[in-house]
């Protein structure tokens, strides 16, 4: 505990390295989030750049998953969550009044550390977002946009016999790709991922961080990631949280390489977390 | 080292046979207690059954029967009012008087007429009606026994007893013996127990008024109490604002009313239904409305536990997919809760199946010998003809209420029975 609280001592009032940058996809500033009384985000202020991979690493309990959950209003649905602070996307807040959360739900995607396929089956799973927006007008139009959800997933050819067998029954690495088939059948513009990969083995990784980087010629993704090697196969940018604050911005290499701050330099070296 | 490691194993080792000794006396008390509760319900079921199984045969009397002009008051050209009015208790009586020529005396003749059942002359009278041209003719009729001698036939009582301690006299006693003799007295299948409504002659008595009510109670309880049970529970699990001190006191008083005496439904559904809202007694419209009340609290408790199973993912990840909250709802958690929340429902159906005291207090209760034909006529349920009958002082009351109970008890089995195959059929992994 008092080794702890001494490293906890260390400088961390502003965020180092290079938080803002031009044309970003997402920006947030200022951000702090409460659970009732208890603050879980201090004071965050980022940028996330369009067609980027942003990795955000961090010890447990360091606010990384709360902050992701602010990007598409997740939080909305934790009643005794309260957040402060401004999130633009494309210059749009998106906790002002008239924003939507479904709509903005629809613009910026999701996929869970755990894999959570809807009870019904592999069709019906991809298809269930389109349906629900009425993105497509026939039969003919859903089944291509499903095969090629799927497709680009990297799962079609595993599964394109079974389309009609329960997704729960898949394996958790080819749950997961369902996932985010799902999640890109509704073609949105960003996609968060919160440990996307840390219920499955080393192989249903590789597979799914090969398709991330597959993914973000066209999306903007933020993971959240517990694996530093993670954060540096995939991401271009990384960010460090520390308790609630964002201790350091920066492309990925300098992050690994080259840290600015004291609390990133231990976390990396694996020194605690 | 060593040798602590060694002591150490000589002192799991002795805990060792303790701790076995323990599970092994555990494993005894756990199939004792399965042992006895089987006895039980054994024990009851067989003596149900021996009780109620007699019920389902019933004595027939074999008559000749003179359909005579003079003797009935009828031809075949006269009209219904005449029919109605014919005089078909004679004819019976010369039937008998017949087959036994010698009997003397104004009480004796009384005795040999209460041979037959009362619903003969109606069979008589609707033989007649219905073939007109039959007048003039003797016909073969198979009658219903009196109570008291099917009770006899199936031996429940003893001939060995004085004949003042017998329901059967001895006159009566050769009279059936005679019978036996000419096989005009004969056990059949009992159709009357399931095509008739209550009665106060037990031969004549069925329990079709009793079914037909129960299923148009249930049938109300059901459209009422499972859409608003599960709607309730889904608001209250949903959408209803967490750590609300209004939704807790809701929640509270829900409990509450899953343990509230059924009689005090009653005394509810008799005071508002009947008393304010002015709907008719004994009809299985307000009986539903009483028992809906009552199985409310059970549907809603069930559905939010079934509801509060469905994992949080599942919930997050229809949002995150852009789903309002109601297409969560809808679309995904209550079809993963669907098998509890059926169970539930039938667990309450079934309650109410069996339920007795509130419809006590609604005049359910009532002497009906009409089946009923819909949701607004007066009726019974099948606990309360179990009630009646048990109450009834005639003797064949006795296994007509057993095998009530038996028919009750297999509309509670089929019952189950289908909250089996509905979880079967949706349940899912998820």
């Amino acid at each position: 505990m008092m080794n702890k609280r001494s490293e906890f001592d260390v400088e961390i009032n502003d965020t180092k390295g290079t938080p803002f940058i031009d044309n970003a996809k997402i920006s947030a500033r200022n951000v702090e989030v409460f659970y009732e009384k208890k603050q879980a985000i201090f004071n965050t202020s980022i940028d996330i750049g369009k067609n980027q991979i942003v990795a955000m690493i961090g010890p447990s309990g360091c606010g990384k998953s709360t902050f992701l959950r602010c990007l598409n209003r997740m939080n909305d649905t934790i009643q005794s969550c309260q957040i402060r602070g401004e999130i633009k996307l494309d210059n749009e807040d998106i906790y002002a009044r008239q924003q939507d959360p479904v709509l903005l739900r629809a613009r910026v995607g999701m996929v869970f550390q755990k894999p959570n396929p809807f009870s019904k089956s592999i069709y019906d799973n991809v298809a269930y977002g389109a349906k629900l927006h009425g993105l497509t007008s026939n039969q003919v139009e859903l089944d291509d946009l499903v095969e090629k959800s799927l497709m680009r997933a990297g799962l079609f050819n595993e599964v394109k016999d079974d389309l009609h067998k329960p997704g729960t029954g898949l394996s958790g690495g080819q749950q997961q790709r369902l996932c985010i088939a799902r999640t890109i059948a509704i073609d949105p513009e960003v996609i968060l991922m919160d440990e996307p990969t840390s219920a499955l083995d080393p192989i249903a990784t590789a597979v799914i961080e090969e398709l991330m980087i597959e993914l973000s010629k066209k999306y903007t993704i933020v993971i959240v990631t517990h694996s530093m090697q993670q954060a540096a196969r995939v991401s271009q940018r990384t960010a460090y949280f520390h308790m609630g604050h964002l201790i350091e911005v920066n492309d990925t290499n300098t992050v690994f390489t080259n840290p600015e701050h004291q609390l990133t330099e231990n976390y990396i070296t694996g020194r605690f977390g | 080292m060593q040798k602590s490691a060694m002591i150490n194993n000589e002192i799991i080792r002795k805990r060792l046979a303790k701790r076995y000794a323990k599970e092994r006396r555990f494993r005894l008390y756990g199939v004792a207690s399965i042992t006895i509760s089987i006895a039980f319900l054994l024990t009851l079921l067989v003596n149900i059954s021996l009780n109620g199984l007699p019920a389902f045969q019933q004595t027939y009397i074999n008559l000749e029967v003179n359909l005579d002009e003079d003797i009935l008051g009828v031809t075949s050209s006269s009209n219904d009012k005449e029919f109605l009015q014919g005089n078909y208790s004679k004819a019976i009586k010369s039937s008998l008087k017949t087959l036994f020529p010698n009997v003397k005396g104004r009480k004796n003749n009384k005795a040999l007429k209460q041979l037959v059942s009362s619903s003969a002359t109606y069979q008589i009278r609707d033989f007649v009606m219905d073939n007109p041209n039959m007048i003039g003719t003797t016909q073969s009729f198979w009658f219903l026994a009196k109570d008291d001698i099917d009770v006899f036939i199936k031996g429940g009582i003893d001939r060995s007893l004085p004949e003042t301690d017998r329901r059967i006299k001895d006159l009566q006693l050769i009279w059936i013996d005679q019978l036996l003799f000419d096989q005009r007295l004969e056990k059949r299948f009992n159709f009357t127990f399931f095509t008739q409504s209550d009665s106060r002659e037990p031969e004549q008595a069925g329990i079709k008024g009793a079914v037909v009510g129960s299923l148009l109670v249930m049938l109300v309880t059901m459209l009422l109490s499972f859409p608003i049970g599960v709607l309730a529970a889904v608001y209250l699990e949903e959408f209803a604002p967490q750590n609300n001190k209004w939704v807790d006191m809701i929640e509270i008083n829900i409990n509450n009313l899953a343990a509230v005496p059924s009689i005090v439904f009653g005394l509810l559904g008799l005071a508002v239904f009947i008393g304010l809202f002015g709907v008719p007694r004994s009809v299985p419209l307000v009986g539903g409305l009483v028992l809906t009340l009552m199985t409310l609290p059970t549907i809603i408790i069930t559905t939010r536990a079934a509801l509060k199973a469905v994992p949080y993912s599942i919930r997050e990840a229809a949002l995150a997919l852009g789903a309002s909250r109601v297409q969560m709802a809808f679309h995904h958690v209550v079809p993963a809760a669907m098998p509890g929340i059926l169970t539930g429902t039938i667990i309450g159906m079934a309650q109410a199946l069996g339920e007795t005291a509130p419809l006590l207090m609604i005049g359910m209760v009532a002497f009906v010998a009409n089946v009923p034909q819909g949701i607004a006529d007066p009726s019974t349920v099948l606990p309360v003809q179990i009630y009646l009958w048990s109450d009834s002082p005639e003797r064949a009351f006795i296994e007509r209420t057993y095998a009530a109970i038996m028919v009750l008890i297999g509309f509670l089995v089929m019952m189950n029975f289908i909250a089996v195959i509905m979880r079967r059929i949706f349940e899912k992994k998820f």
